[in-house]
């Protein structure tokens, strides 16, 4: 559709204006529907760059609770961003309904074509279609609930004091990642809901603590009865199962606790999704812009800047390079977008054999079919091909703490495909980074103590602040918590107390 | 569709909640770099703001995380050289591709700092905090400079723009009630009459006098429509009046040995406790005077500029710098309506026969009259007979005076804090 009907360029500056802005979002937006992108509608906020350093501080959200390490967050930025030493994101992007997009009033109009395409119908639409923001998120609800959750804790700290909501947020804070249901879908959140059952929900969980903890005798059924656990199935969930059972907590702090772990459960599925989503939204702003370049829209002088600023974004640097920190996410993302893309479009015999469903299809619809449907972990698993392999260089080492030595444990051949494939999915896995740890058992009928227990993975102990995070669980469970590192085996290797307990037993 | 909104104009402070937590959080820390920073720095540039630096293992949040140790397997890109099955050494320290999954910085052994800037204000508030003027105390002044003007109810004259509107047409309501009522009370009898006239059987209904009851109704009516809607004298007006405010006035007298023998060192650091005082005094209390006198063999009352800046020097007779500051309380400072205020700052050298003149002078002409003498004795010799003769006045009015000694810059700070420290007992 190129060439024929060459149309004159949206703009040729590099200055940028509210008209210009929107006459771009119209295109990329027509382009963006003609090619199938579903999106909530946009709302395109012009920003300064401090603001920008706001947003950035309070993890990315128009509006959130306060507290001092969103304090820490923004002056570590400010100074950063001073010193020279980083520049800011081009954007920022909120998975709500209406999506909120910032666009900094420093940048070119260039870069805010680029971030229009990128963030305004690449994110939105991944927000939209994927089956974790699906599942996991209500982007309708997310910024009532915020207003919610700030106005609530700033009614606890006149209520309860400064520094008692900020020690209860810590503790929180610590075990946020713990704070996240993995497989159920929990009840959808409206404000409106909240507020309402409250004030019920308070008064549930205490009457119902009260049958928990009492301490009125029951009838004896048999003296060997055998030892049961609470809970029954360990739980993975620790701030709920703190929420819900800790004996001490008062009914506001059972809220706090409970509006961190709904804002935990709303990251949780962008934590999962990182390279998916902006290699999602990378692959489309390249293609959307490509596409108003191939209609005579934007000109040679555009498509210099834009690719520049892309090329510099899906850079990899090899591993031995100064600037090494690990896969960038836009570079794998992007380049498996456009690997499934030519292997709809131009598959070779390797393709083939590697992807029969998919080699030779409408890469529009295979494309959606991978947004959808995946997430890090599984995507790799599914889509990433030798060819991609080849062209990153990949290889695997093997760290193993009882060998002297590393090992090169698979690389981008025949034999290691597979391999590679399955280590960098399982790199991928929240499971497997993050330690697992779930609540094993409460002595309901003793000193009320909690047991952790932590399943170790591929031999990997804990590190060196766990004692730190036990504080925290301490300070809201109420009463001794002891951690217990357990083998597959089942073998107990380690065990970590809080309060620490007396080393007496060492000295006889 | 999508809408394009203009925040450039929205706060821009929306962190500046909780970048106040994280200074409230790490007070002590950032107390610490501003007391360091004190000494440092030398007498121009105080004032400005300053970095803080906190070592990062005091601010991280713990989480749970892998240690070292177990079995790894971690994908790289770049490959250059390696075979399947190559074998090597472990880089030592945090070279090479160690690295792992780009959150390395925060957690390594590298013990790195967290460093950031604090603001002037913010600098000044560390510096001053929990410091006070001593015994300061509220006094009425005759020549009160300020007022305040306060609601006093409601007044019957006043200018139309202080005019109660409502207030206004309630008083209009009442008189019209009040003074119409005869004729309504008239009006509703005569209706009454008229109805039951009106009420009558056809064939009896007397015309005429119904006739008679209309016209007098009509005229009652005329006069009671003909009392004015409103009136002058219905008029309210707000009253406001001008309440003089009883105020905290205080007067701080900052003394200073220019001397021969007060060397530059000696000079500077009097000029840096000066100068704290200044910004302390500046800061804090919105309405105070300063007095600078500069004494060697002769006292002078100079103004700020000369005070810190020029450079003079003679014999010492401190006598005369308190002679001068009595002097002046009597002439402009009386102690019924002043918090009266004396810092001296000197190397204790004085004249031999002086001594005593200032201890008769402070406990006769001085002492009596202030809230607080603060003396600092900046030296690193031995005391001299001024000093002693300041311990006696020190045992005479412990409350009032107060007496320091700095031997280097570093000992400003301390000791200028614990001149002013709040007191719990004050005497206010």
């Amino acid at each position: 559709m190129s060439g024929s009907k060459k149309r004159t360029p949206i703009s040729t500056g590099s200055e940028w204006t509210f008209d210009l802005i929107e006459d771009y979002d119209r295109e990329i937006g027509r382009i963006a529907k003609e090619l199938g992108l579903d999106t909530y509608r946009n709302q395109i906020e012009v920003i300064t760059s401090e603001q920008m350093m706001d947003a950035y501080a309070s993890i990315g959200m128009p509006l959130n609770y306060s507290h001092w390490s969103f304090g820490k967050q923004f002056v570590e930025t400010e100074q950063n961003y001073k010193r020279g030493r980083m520049g800011l994101a081009y954007e920022i992007v909120i998975n709500s309904d209406p999506c909120i997009a910032y666009l900094m009033e420093e940048n070119t109009i260039t870069m805010q074509a680029l971030v229009i395409a990128h963030a305004c119908y690449g994110h939105n639409s991944f927000f939209k279609g994927n089956y974790l923001f699906q599942t996991w998120t209500d982007a309708t609800a997310i910024i009532d609930y915020l207003l919610f959750a700030k106005n609530y804790i700033s009614q606890c700290e006149e209520r309860y004091g400064l520094d008692e909501v900020e020690q209860l947020l810590d503790s929180c804070h610590a075990l946020m990642n713990y704070g996240v249901n993995r497989y159920k879908r929990p009840r959808p959140l409206t404000a409106a809901e909240e507020r309402e059952r409250q004030m019920a929900r308070e008064e549930y969980i205490q009457r119902h603590l009260n049958d928990l903890w009492n301490t009125i005798p029951r009838k004896e059924v048999s003296e060997e009865e055998k030892v049961v656990r609470y809970p029954k199935e360990p739980e993975e969930n620790l701030l709920y199962f703190i929420e819900k059972n800790a004996p001490l907590l008062e009914p506001w702090q059972r809220e706090v606790i409970r509006i961190v772990r709904k804002i935990a459960q709303y990251f949780y599925p962008q934590k999962q999704t990182q390279v998916m989503n902006e290699g999602w939204a990378t692959f489309w702003h390249y293609t959307l812009l490509h596409q108003l370049y191939d209609e005579g829209l934007v000109t040679d002088g555009f498509m210099m800047e834009f690719l520049h600023s892309h090329s510099s974004v899906v850079y990899q640097p090899p591993f031995d390079s100064p600037y090494f920190s690990g896969i960038n996410p836009y570079t794998l993302g992007y380049n498996m977008f456009q690997d499934i893309r030519r292997i709809c479009e131009h598959p070779t015999d390797e393709d083939r054999e590697w992807f029969p469903d998919i080699a030779g299809s409408n890469w529009i619809e295979t494309l959606d079919n991978a947004m959808r449907n995946y997430k890090d972990e599984s995507f790799i698993m599914q889509y990433l091909s030798p060819r991609l392999m080849r062209e990153l260089r990949l290889f695997a080492i093997l760290d193993d703490a009882e060998r002297p030595t590393l090992r090169v444990d698979a690389i981008h051949d025949e034999m290691g495909y597979r391999r590679l494939r399955e280590e960098l999915s399982a790199q991928y896995n929240l499971g497997n980074r993050e330690p697992n740890i779930q609540v094993y058992n409460v002595n309901v009928r003793g000193d009320r103590s909690l047991t952790l227990r932590h399943y170790i993975h591929n031999g990997q102990p804990l590190g060196e602040s766990t004692d730190e995070v036990l504080k925290h669980v301490h300070r809201l469970w109420g009463f001794d918590v002891q951690l217990e590192s357990v083998t597959p085996k089942n073998e107990l290797v380690q065990v970590y107390h809080c309060p620490p307990k007396e080393v007496s037993i060492e000295l006889a | 569709m999508s809408y394009i909104i203009d925040r450039r104009l929205n706060a821009k402070k929306k962190s500046t909640v909780n970048r106040q937590r994280f200074l409230r959080r790490y007070k002590q820390h950032i107390k610490r770099a501003v007391e360091d920073a004190i000494h440092d720095r030398s007498i121009s540039d105080i004032e400005r703001g300053g970095e803080v630096t906190i070592p990062r293992r005091d601010i991280s949040e713990p989480i749970f995380h892998h240690g070292k140790g177990g079995r790894n397997t971690r994908i790289y890109p770049g490959n250059k050289e390696f075979v399947t099955g190559d074998e090597f050494q472990r880089p030592q320290g945090g070279g090479g591709g160690g690295a792992g999954q780009g959150k390395a910085g925060n957690q390594g052994e590298g013990e790195d700092n967290f460093t950031f800037t604090i603001s002037q204000d913010e600098f000044l508030d560390f510096m001053f905090e929990d410091l006070e003027l001593p015994y300061l105390v509220r006094k009425q002044l005759k020549d009160a400079t300020s007022f305040e003007t306060r609601r006093a109810g409601f007044s019957t004259s006043g200018s139309p723009e202080k005019l109660h509107i409502v207030r206004s047409l309630r008083a209009a309501h009442a008189r019209r009630i009040a003074l119409g009522g005869e004729e309504r009370k008239e009006i509703r009898e005569l209706r009454k009459q008229l109805w039951e006239l009106e009420a009558l059987p056809v064939g009896e209904v007397p015309h005429e006098e119904i006739q008679a009851l209309r016209d007098k109704i009509a005229e009652l009516d005329k006069k009671a429509r003909r009392l004015p809607f409103i009136d002058d004298f219905d008029l309210r007006y707000n009253n406001l009046i001008r309440v003089p405010l009883p105020s905290s006035k205080a007067v701080m007298f900052c003394v200073m040995d220019v001397s021969g023998s007060m060397t530059q060192t000696i000079k500077d650091i009097a000029k840096r406790f000066f100068i704290l005082l200044y910004l302390f005094l500046q800061r804090n209390y919105k309405q105070i005077e300063l007095v600078f006198v500069r004494h060697h063999t002769h006292a002078k009352e100079v103004d700020e500029q000369e005070f810190f800046y020029s450079r003079e020097t003679g014999g010492t007779i401190v006598s005369s710098a308190l002679q001068l500051s009595a002097d002046i309380i009597d002439a402009r400072y009386s102690p019924a309506d002043w918090n009266i205020y004396v810092a001296q700052a000197s190397d204790g050298d004085n004249w031999d026969g002086d001594s005593a003149t200032c201890s008769d002078l402070l406990m006769k002409r001085i002492l009596k009259k202030v809230q607080y003498f603060a003396y600092v004795e900046i030296t690193t010799g031995p005391h001299q007979n001024l000093w002693y003769e300041y311990e006696q006045v020190h045992d005479a009015f412990p409350d009032e005076f107060a007496m320091q000694h700095i031997t280097d810059a570093g000992e400003i700070y301390p000791v200028f804090r614990k001149l002013f420290e709040k007191r719990t007992e004050g005497a206010a």
